[in-house]
Order: C-alpha cells, then sequence, then structure tokens
C-alpha cells in the first residue's frame, strides 16, 4: 500500500466574491395593468368614496406614485357592510357545491393572470419578482382552489355539530404579503358561508383592487365581498362596525391590543394574527449547510418583512463560529436591488416609515454592544433598502433580541444545552413560529413539544400550505388559518 | 344553371381504449359491433381481452408511485381539470348518451352531476389527510401518527346504468387518493367511456394512471378477480360476478368493495362523499421517541 | 446533509436569468470548461482524429476558446496526444478500469502508468465504490493515494461514481476521503457517466460545499467536475451559478473547473451564435453534430 499523505488542519482561507462575472440586468417585463386610480369596491362595483379623497400609493423602490387610491370613511365602510349584509342570506344559502365553484372559478382567473398580479404586487410592495412570481401568486391561487374543495364538505369540519357561516366578517390585512394575506382571510370565510368587509393596508392596496376585477368576471354575486380601502381610520371603522358578527386582523400587536381594546365592550368574535420574534435553534448535529439556507431564508425572505421571520439565531456554541463564518460568506451573493430585476434577492423595504423603524432598531443594536456585519452591496439612490444585517454577541436582554425589527435584520445569540435552547426561545412574549435544526429525530419531537409556538419548522423554514394551520400563542395572537381548524374560526356550531 | 347540392359524407370515428396514456385496439385485434338505441349500426368496439387487461396493469403498476408522488393539491388540480374537459364537452357527451338510449333530461343531469362529482373528489384530495390520519395519544414517550397511503392498482368494474356516471364516480374517489385504475367500461354502453378516454388524455393526468377497456364481462372478470398485482376491486355486479370477485380476491387478499346503487341512484349526494376514499387507502403508524 | 434542503437551495440557481454580455460569458467560459469526451468500445483512431480536431477548434469563430481537454480510453492517448500535444488542450485518459474498478488494484496502478506514458497529462480514475459501502474508508483513502504517486506530474480527477454512493452524505464524506490526499491542481468528478444518474445541480452542490469547507480550512484548493447529464447550455450555466454563488469566482476557470460531456459543446456554441446575430441556430451548422433533421 502506498503511503498515505494526509492533508489536515491548515489556515482558514478566505473565497473571492467579486464581480468576475457581473450579472446584467435581467428586468421583468410583464406588463401590471394598472390604473390611474383605483376606487372602493362596494356591492359589486367600483364606486367613489363619499368624501371623495383620495391618498398615493408609491413605489417604495423608486419612491414614484403609482396609482391614486380612493380613501374609504365611516359612511363607505357603512356601505359596505349594508352590502355584505344583502348579500349574506342568498349566499349562505347557496349549496356549498355551487359557492365552492365561485372560489374555484377566482383560483383559476388569478392562475391565469399570474405573472400580472406578480408584477403588480412587487410595484406595490417592493418584494422581488421572483417571490412575488414564485410563492405569493401561485399560494394565493392554491388558497382559493383548497378552500373552494370545503364549501361542501362544511359536515366534516366539526363533526357532530353543524358548523354555520357567522354572517358578516370584518377583516384587515398587512402590507407583507398583500394578495397572499387577502386570500388566507377571504378563502376560509367564503367557503364557510360568510360575507366579507375587507381593508387592504394602505401602502399596498393596488393588487386587492385588481382582484376586484376577477371576482367580477368570476361573477361573485355583489356584496359578498367588498374592499374598503384607507389606513389607521378606515380599519378602526372596519373592526368597530356594528354589523361584523366577527372580525379578524393581521398586523402589528400594537394595533391588535388597540383593536381588542376597542372592542372589550362586545361580545364580537375575534382572531388576531399578530407579530412574532421567532427562535431558529441550530444544534451541532443540524445539516450545516442546509441549516444555513434556513437561516437565511428564515430573516431575509421578504426582506424580513414576515411576521413569523426567524429573527433570532440560537446557535449551539460548538458549532457557532462555523455557522456565523458561513452565514456571511452566504450573506455576500445576496443581490440586493431593483425588485423587478429577476436575480434580485432582496428588495426594497415597504415605507420609509417601515425604513425609520428598522435603522433605530439596528442603532440600538450598536448602541447597545452588540457587534454588527453588513456585506458589501450597491443599494439604489432612490428608494428605501436596508442591506442584509447579522448582529452576533446579542443576549436575550438587547432590544434587537426582544423587540421584532421587520427588517432584514438577524440577532445571532448562542447557547450550550437542550434545556438553555428551549429556555432562551421561549423567553419573549411572542410565540408565532420557531425552527429546529438537528439531525436527531427524538430531539426535534421533543423542542416541538416544548417550544410555546403555533408553528414549529424542524430542518426547513417558512413552509406554508392552505392545509396547515398557521396561528400563534401569546402576544402573537390567537386563531389559526389554513386546515379544517382553521374554518372553524369562520363557523358557529350550532 | 345551379349544381345539385352534394350530402357531405361524414367521417365516422375509429374507437380506440385508453391504456397506459394512448389510445390502442385490442392486442387481440377482435371488435364486437355496438348500435344504437335505434337498432343502426354505431361502430366496432375493441373486445378487450386478459392480454389488454395484464397490460392495462402493467401500465397502471408503472404509473402507480409517480401518481402517489404527486402532491395532493396537484391530484386536487387534475381531476379539476378532468371536470372543466367533461363540461366542454358535455354537449357531445349527452348526444352520445342520448343516441345510447338515455332519455335527454336523465343524461343532461348525469353530465352535470358527473361534472360537480368530480369537483367533489377534486376537493377531497388535499383535505381526506386530515380526517382518516391522525396523531394518536400514546401512553408512552413517543410521538405516533397515522397516514393513508394509496393501496395501489385498483379494479374498477363499472355497472351498465348510467354508463358514464357511474364509471366516473367510481375512479374518481380512487385516483383523487393516489391509487391507479384499471376500469372495465359498460358492456352495453360502452362508447361514452371511450369518451371519457379523450378527456383523461387532455386533463394532464399521467399516461397508466386510468386505463379504461371495453369488452365482455364474461371474459374478463374471472382475470380481475385473480390478477395478483391487482390490490382492491370496487365493483357494480350481480350476484354471480361478486362471488366470484370475492373468490379469487382470496388467493392474493384483495380488498373488495361492491356498489348496489343502480340507475338514478347515482344521481344523489349519497353516492359520493369521504366513505369511497376510505375504502381505498392503507393506513399507516408511526412511532418515534420524544426526548433528547 | 438534507436532501429536501439542497433540492431546495439548487433550485434557485435555476431562478437566475443570465442575459446579454454575462450570458456569453458564461457560455464562453463553459467551452473553455469542456472536458470534450468519447468513451465507447467503438473508438479508433480515426474517431480520436475527429474529437481532436473539434476541440481545437470548435466553430468557424476566432473567440471561440478551445476547450480544456479531450477524455478518452487508455487505448487512444496516444492518438490524442500526437494531435493535441502541445496546444493547450489536455489529454485525460480514464483509467483503473474505468468503470467499474472491479479489478485488481496493481493493474489498476498499471493502467494508470501506462496511460501517463503515452503522454495523458490528466487521469480520471474511479474509486472502489464496493470497499466505500462496506466501510472500508481507510482502504479507499489508501488507493487514492497510490494513483496520485502512479500519476507522476499528470492531474488526477477522482470519479466518486455519485449514482452508486446513492446519499448525499455518502457523497460529501467520500469527498473529504479523496480530498485528503489530493494536490492543488486535482479534481474530484461525479460520475463516469456510464450509469442512469450522473451528475446533477443537486449532487454537484454536495461536493462544491464539501470543496468549499476543505479550501477554508486547508487552504488547499481542489477542483470539481460534474460528468454525464448536462447536455445543454442552459443546465450548464446552472452549474456556473452554483460555482459563482458557492465557491467565488477563484473557481470559475478551466484549472478549476469542468464539465464532463460531449453533445454540451454544440449545444454552447448555437447559443454563443445566437447571442451574436440574433437568430435561434440550427443545429447542423455546427461541425460533428449527430442531428440530421
Amino acid at each position: 500500500m502506498a503511503a498515505t499523505r494526509k492533508n489536515s488542519g491548515g489556515p482558514r482561507s478566505g473565497l473571492i466574491f467579486g464581480d468576475l462575472w457581473e450579472f446584467d440586468p435581467a428586468p421583468e417585463t410583464a406588463d401590471p395593468k394598472l390604473k390611474a386610480r383605483y376606487d372602493l369596491f362596494i356591492g359589486g362595483r367600483f364606486v367613489r368614496p363619499r368624501s371623495g379623497r383620495t391618498f398615493d400609493s408609491v413605489n417604495p423602490a423608486n419612491e414614484t406614485k403609482l396609482a391614486e387610491i380612493a380613501l374609504a370613511g365611516p359612511a363607505d365602510v357603512d356601505a359596505a357592510y349594508k352590502a355584505a349584509a344583502g348579500a349574506f342570506r342568498p349566499w349562505s344559502a347557496m349549496p356549498g357545491r355551487e359557492r365552492g365553484k365561485y372560489l374555484y372559478r377566482i383560483a383559476r382567473l388569478l392562475q391565469d393572470r399570474a405573472r400580472e398580479f406578480a408584477v403588480a404586487e412587487t410595484l406595490d410592495g417592493g418584494k422581488p419578482i421572483r417571490e412575488s412570481r414564485d410563492f405569493d401568486v401561485p399560494m394565493a391561487a392554491a388558497h382559493f382552489f383548497y378552500h373552494a374543495g370545503w364549501a361542501d364538505k362544511l359536515e366534516y369540519v366539526a363533526p357532530g355539530r353543524v358548523a354555520q357561516p357567522l354572517g358578516v366578517v370584518g377583516q384587515v390585512i398587512p402590507w407583507n404579503f398583500p394578495l397572499l394575506m387577502l386570500a388566507w382571510k377571504l378563502a376560509p370565510a367564503l367557503a364557510m358561508g360568510n360575507c366579507v368587509v375587507l381593508k387592504p393596508a394602505e401602502t399596498t392596496s393596488i393588487t386587492a383592487l385588481k382582484l376586484a376585477e376577477i371576482l367580477q368576471d368570476a361573477e361573485l354575486p355583489p356584496g359578498v365581498v367588498n374592499f374598503v380601502t384607507g389606513a389607521g381610520e378606515t380599519g378602526a371603522a372596519v373592526m368597530g362596525h356594528p354589523g361584523a358578527a366577527k372580525v379578524a386582523f393581521t398586523g402589528s400587536t400594537e394595533v391588535g391590543k388597540a383593536i381588542m381594546r376597542q372592542l372589550a365592550g362586545t361580545d364580537r368574535k375575534m382572531t388576531m394574527e399578530l407579530g412574532g420574534k421567532a427562535a431558529n435553534v441550530v444544534f451541532d448535529d443540524a445539516p450545516i449547510d442546509q441549516a444555513v439556507e434556513g437561516i437565511v431564508n428564515g430573516i431575509f425572505f421578504n426582506q424580513g418583512h414576515v411576521c413569523c421571520a426567524g429573527s433570532r439565531l440560537l446557535v449551539h456554541e460548538p458549532v457557532a463560529e462555523q455557522v456565523i463564518s458561513k452565514l456571511r460568506n452566504r450573506l455576500r451573493v445576496l443581490r440586493v436591488g431593483d425588485p423587478l430585476d429577476k436575480n434580485t434577492d432582496l428588495g426594497a423595504i415597504n415605507s420609509r416609515e417601515q425604513l425609520g423603524r428598522i435603522r433605530r432598531l439596528v442603532a440600538s443594536g450598536v448602541r447597545e454592544g452588540a457587534l454588527m456585519y453588513q456585506p458589501p452591496c450597491r443599494l439604489p439612490e432612490r428608494g428605501f433598502y436596508f442591506p442584509p444585517t447579522l448582529f452576533t454577541r446579542v443576549t436575550q436582554s438587547h432590544r434587537i433580541a426582544r423587540e421584532e425589527i421587520f427588517g432584514p435584520v438577524l440577532s445571532i445569540l448562542t447557547f450550550r444545552t437542550v434545556d438553555e435552547a428551549i429556555e432562551k426561545a421561549n423567553n419573549t412574549p411572542y410565540g408565532l413560529s420557531a425552527g429546529v435544526w438537528t439531525d436527531k429525530g427524538s430531539r426535534i419531537l421533543r423542542m416541538s413539544t416544548e417550544l410555546k409556538a403555533g408553528v414549529v419548522w424542524a430542518n426547513t423554514f417558512n413552509k406554508f400550505d392552505p392545509s396547515s394551520p398557521f396561528g400563534g400563542y401569546k402576544e402573537s395572537g390567537f386563531g389559526r388559518e389554513g386546515g379544517r381548524q382553521g374554518l372553524l374560526d369562520y363557523a358557529h356550531l350550532a | 344553371m345551379s349544381t345539385p347540392a352534394v350530402n357531405r359524407i361524414p367521417v365516422t370515428k375509429t374507437p380506440k381504449v385508453y391504456i397506459g396514456g394512448a389510445f390502442v385496439r385490442s392486442e387481440s385485434a377482435r371488435t364486437f359491433k355496438v348500435s344504437d338505441a335505434a337498432g343502426a349500426f354505431f361502430a366496432n368496439i375493441p373486445q378487450c381481452t386478459r392480454k389488454d387487461l395484464r397490460n392495462a396493469v402493467e401500465a397502471a403498476a408503472k404509473a402507480g408511485p409517480g401518481w402517489a408522488k404527486r402532491s395532493p393539491y396537484n391530484r386536487a388540480q387534475i381531476l379539476y381539470r378532468l371536470a372543466e374537459m367533461l363540461e366542454a364537452r358535455s354537449g357531445e357527451l349527452v348526444t352520445s348518451l342520448v343516441r345510447f338510449g338515455a332519455r335527454e333530461a336523465d343524461a343532461a343531469r348525469g353530465m352535470s352531476v358527473g361534472v360537480d362529482r368530480l369537483i367533489h373528489y377534486a376537493g377531497w384530495a388535499d383535505k381526506y389527510e386530515q380526517l382518516l390520519g391522525s396523531v394518536n395519544p400514546v401512553a408512552s414517550a413517543h410521538f405516533n401518527f397515522t397516514v393513508t397511503e394509496p393501496m395501489g392498482v385498483v379494479g374498477i368494474i363499472a355497472p351498465d346504468s348510467p354508463p358514464l356516471l357511474g364509471l366516473l364516480s367510481m375512479l374518481a374517489p380512487v385516483i383523487a387518493c393516489g391509487n391507479t385504475v384499471v376500469a372495465l367500461a359498460s358492456e352495453k354502453t360502452p362508447y361514452p367511456a371511450i369518451l371519457l378516454g379523450e378527456m383523461l388524455a387532455t386533463s394532464d393526468l399521467p399516461g397508466g394512471v386510468v386505463n379504461i377497456l371495453t369488452g365482455f364481462r364474461r371474459e374478463l372478470v374471472p382475470t380481475f378477480a385473480t390478477h395478483a398485482h391487482i390490490r382492491a376491486i370496487y365493483a357494480s355486479a350481480g350476484a354471480d360476478d361478486r362471488k366470484a370477485l370475492r373468490l379469487g380476491a382470496a388467493a392474493s387478499v384483495k380488498r373488495v368493495r361492491f356498489t348496489d346503487l343502480a340507475g338514478r341512484e347515482w344521481f344523489s349526494d349519497s353516492a359520493q362523499g369521504l366513505e369511497a376514499i376510505r375504502d381505498f387507502v392503507e393506513l399507516k403508524t408511526t412511532w418515534h421517541p420524544i426526548g433528547s | 446533509m438534507d436532501q429536501v434542503g439542497v433540492e431546495e437551495r439548487v433550485a434557485t440557481f435555476a431562478t437566475r436569468s443570465i442575459k446579454k454580455s454575462a450570458k456569453v460569458w458564461g457560455l464562453k467560459t463553459a467551452v473553455s470548461m469542456t472536458d470534450l469526451t468519447t468513451l465507447e468500445g467503438k473508438d479508433t483512431p480515426g474517431k480520436i482524429e475527429s474529437l481532436c480536431r473539434k476541440a481545437l477548434r470548435p466553430h468557424d469563430d476566432p473567440d471561440i476558446p478551445t476547450v480544456a481537454a479531450v477524455c478518452v480510453y487508455p487505448a487512444m492517448v496516444r492518438h490524442a496526444k500526437a494531435l493535441v500535444g502541445g496546444s493547450g488542450v489536455k489529454v485525460a485518459s480514464v483509467a483503473t478500469a474505468f468503470p467499474s474498478g472491479q479489478t485488481h488494484y496493481r493493474t489498476r496502478l498499471a493502467e494508470v502508468r501506462g496511460a501517463v506514458a503515452d503522454g495523458a497529462d490528466e487521469v480520471d480514475m474511479v474509486i472502489n465504490r464496493g470497499a466505500f459501502l462496506s466501510g472500508e474508508y481507510a482502504r479507499v483513502q489508501d488507493e487514492i493515494a497510490g494513483v496520485v504517486e502512479a500519476c507522476g506530474s499528470a492531474a488526477l480527477k477522482v470519479i466518486l461514481e455519485v449514482s452508486e454512493l446513492e446519499t448525499f452524505d455518502n457523497i460529501r464524506m467520500a469527498s473529504f476521503l479523496a480530498m485528503g490526499v489530493l494536490r492543488p491542481g486535482d479534481f474530484i468528478k461525479t460520475s463516469t457517466g456510464k450509469t442512469t444518474l450522473n451528475a446533477t445541480l443537486a449532487n454537484n452542490q454536495v461536493m462544491i460545499e464539501a470543496i468549499r469547507d476543505f479550501y477554508t480550512d486547508t487552504g488547499i484548493a481542489i477542483g470539481m467536475k460534474p460528468a454525464g447529464g448536462i447536455k445543454t447550455a442552459k443546465q450548464s450555466l446552472q452549474f456556473l451559478i452554483a460555482v459563482k454563488e458557492t465557491l467565488g469566482d477563484a473557481w470559475l476557470t478551466r484549472k478549476r473547473y469542468r464539465f464532463g460531456a460531449s453533445s454540451l459543446l454544440n449545444d454552447l456554441l448555437r447559443q454563443i451564435e445566437k447571442e451574436k446575430t440574433g437568430a435561434y441556430q440550427a443545429p447542423y451548422y455546427f461541425s460533428d453534430a449527430a442531428e440530421s433533421y
């Protein structure tokens, strides 16, 4: 046998991620077919707001105006609830089989116009076209398709009881996944036989009002779905209207609490899907490279504008240095820039306000002594952008470990034992999601059992499915969306 | 001077059976004559043999793993597309059913029910798991879960009446949960099943997932009964055929289910539901410790 | 390793959109990285001559680089060397009882020495999969070390035969076993091209991550060669994107990355011509194209 010379430990060597092979711009060119002005959608028609007032929707990628959006006042919200109440009896009396067909039509029509909607979503909200094309729009269509099939199977939703619709439901959705959040809210409500008054987020109203065109093409009976656009005041009117049998809110914990206070004197049913500060826990036996992908996906997908983002990395001390080093390398090949470019990984921050919030919290991290890393990247001159950011030497007492940043900022903490990981992961008022990375099955199941989170991702992250119930513990909210369990929140059990 | 009008001679269609994603004649090259309700000659339909059945089972077995691995959402979309295909050609199907003796009202109703039934089962594909599977609260420190799994190749013997709706109602639940099918169409009125084959071929359904034979029960039922690779039988059958199927099933421990529905009973909502899926899935329970 | 995670990572490479000058750069780089291959029982000196002429002058365009190497059976090395010797196109020979490796170790070594003596600049060997799957890892590594020695100054490429190793964990382990005894300028390679599963973005990713980790630990840069199954220019660009994002710029060179392929070359040329003229090309405009239709 030949003597073997084994290559063994030497100095750590660096990789070059430079501009040897620069990508040319690759803009998506499909036409989003935007209108100059979008009106309210009430009673199956586009109607002007009583006040005649509008507000602008801006493209966060370059700060240009996209369209004018109608501003709904209390009278408009009232008209919407009236239209919904009028449509409720025939809609709920319709055989489930026929009601389902409307939802199937909506799914199919959205699939037909998928690219157009993806571009519109990217322009309005700032997320990369790759995400709106490959995730937001297909997933929204899937939600409609899935829930369509429940409409004639409601006797299975709560065996032994009869699941009946509640009436008119008021819904307010956020700006991070505008079309998808719309699908999450509308589909189960309609499948169950309810009618809806919904307010999109003020910075992202366009795809909702485009969907209204699809509702017309699908010949959805007028009044079943109504969209009233506006900001905080409109939202309060929608949540507080006496015609709502139930309200559903997805947004920040702060606003969720305000709504709960607003409705404290009523019996209104409600579901809340609020903020999070998820722990992504990586053990020393984790598949490390895949864990790094999961961490990156967990915090940089959609620029970190995700309630279930893995914004805290809890890494096992034996592999901390290795994981952090790989993370730095991985960040160096993330492409930040024009959301409409097909190669962009991180798009624009949704608004000037949100960018300000991120900057303030990042500054607090630096001030409080955490160590910041940002890869070199050229940010566009106009528009709202923030580079992917890592903080190491973070502890549970740092603000950046406690407060939801809602941006592309990862706080990295370490742990020594499983028990410590569980303690740290649960040490938060939030409880929406968590990640666990380990090769050991029994440990996955233990972590899943003991983590106080409504969604646990093991050896993966940010996975969603219409059939998989989603929602949080503690201040991340209550109620679930998706699956058989999600339908229960839109039903009255007789 | 005007020329007299010439009657255009229509081009008749050669019916072929849909096996393995292709349209073929019987390997025996035999056919049998089919006449319409008025007694006029309609077409020569393939008279399938047990070798055709054997080939169909092989095609179904080959298509099986891929079909079972498709996501439930994907299967749902394909079933929905099949409904789209049928709806688009419902006029043709109704005409065909009437030509073979159905009352117009029954044919039209059967068509609507058939399309809606496909949509019903499309809607089950990504839901039955939550109802038939479970996480079980065992007394030890184990995570214990039960999931369903398709059985494999399922043989279907369709009724004579209604010839299209019956076949549709039986094959939809079976493929919704990931099985593949070898079906024997109605012996008396096989032509609608030939048309159904064309619609299956245009619905994004992978070849081999559904295979439809035409021919005589007395020639084919014995092989349905005894072919060991067919894991389950779903049949509309009289007492003699039932006995033959049960006897043959015993040799390979096939699961056997019969339907008692006849004629207009197939129109009712009670002719569809979760039970038709439950009968064609296996249940698998897994244990794993919970700990560090 | 987690298979699903790897597949998801490589799926993102396929969503990159490469256009215009970036595309042309990628295509020409892929040409320069090609090990133009013929490994058939029916190879003759005439076939080798045809292959070598193509390697030296892929197309009627002076801007197209030559390929990196021709890859042939040991019996054909002399003929290849006579034609491309001194040109910059290397002669790579398979050896060690390619593709199965199922013969005595001394025979495998003798074959390597014979190919090198005939003028091979590079040797593509196969590892002992039987020993690997039985857990005899030291033996697998020792055999590779012996082949390194038999190569002398010729570069060595170690074929893991990923389809037989099956799991990503095995492929990663085998990569480290090989790299532990390789020299800078040597390569690890996915497959012989003689089984039904060859190079994929996923197994390429497993191996380049191993190369990356080995480099960051030891400073030794080992090359990578995916072989078999890469037929289109579009696929080859996806592999290059994987390299760009995993190993970085230093590996975007024929010195550290090769494509083991045959029909890929003409598809690269076809796409380069399309970028140049704006018109889609027919296959028969390119020498040695198989398609008549």
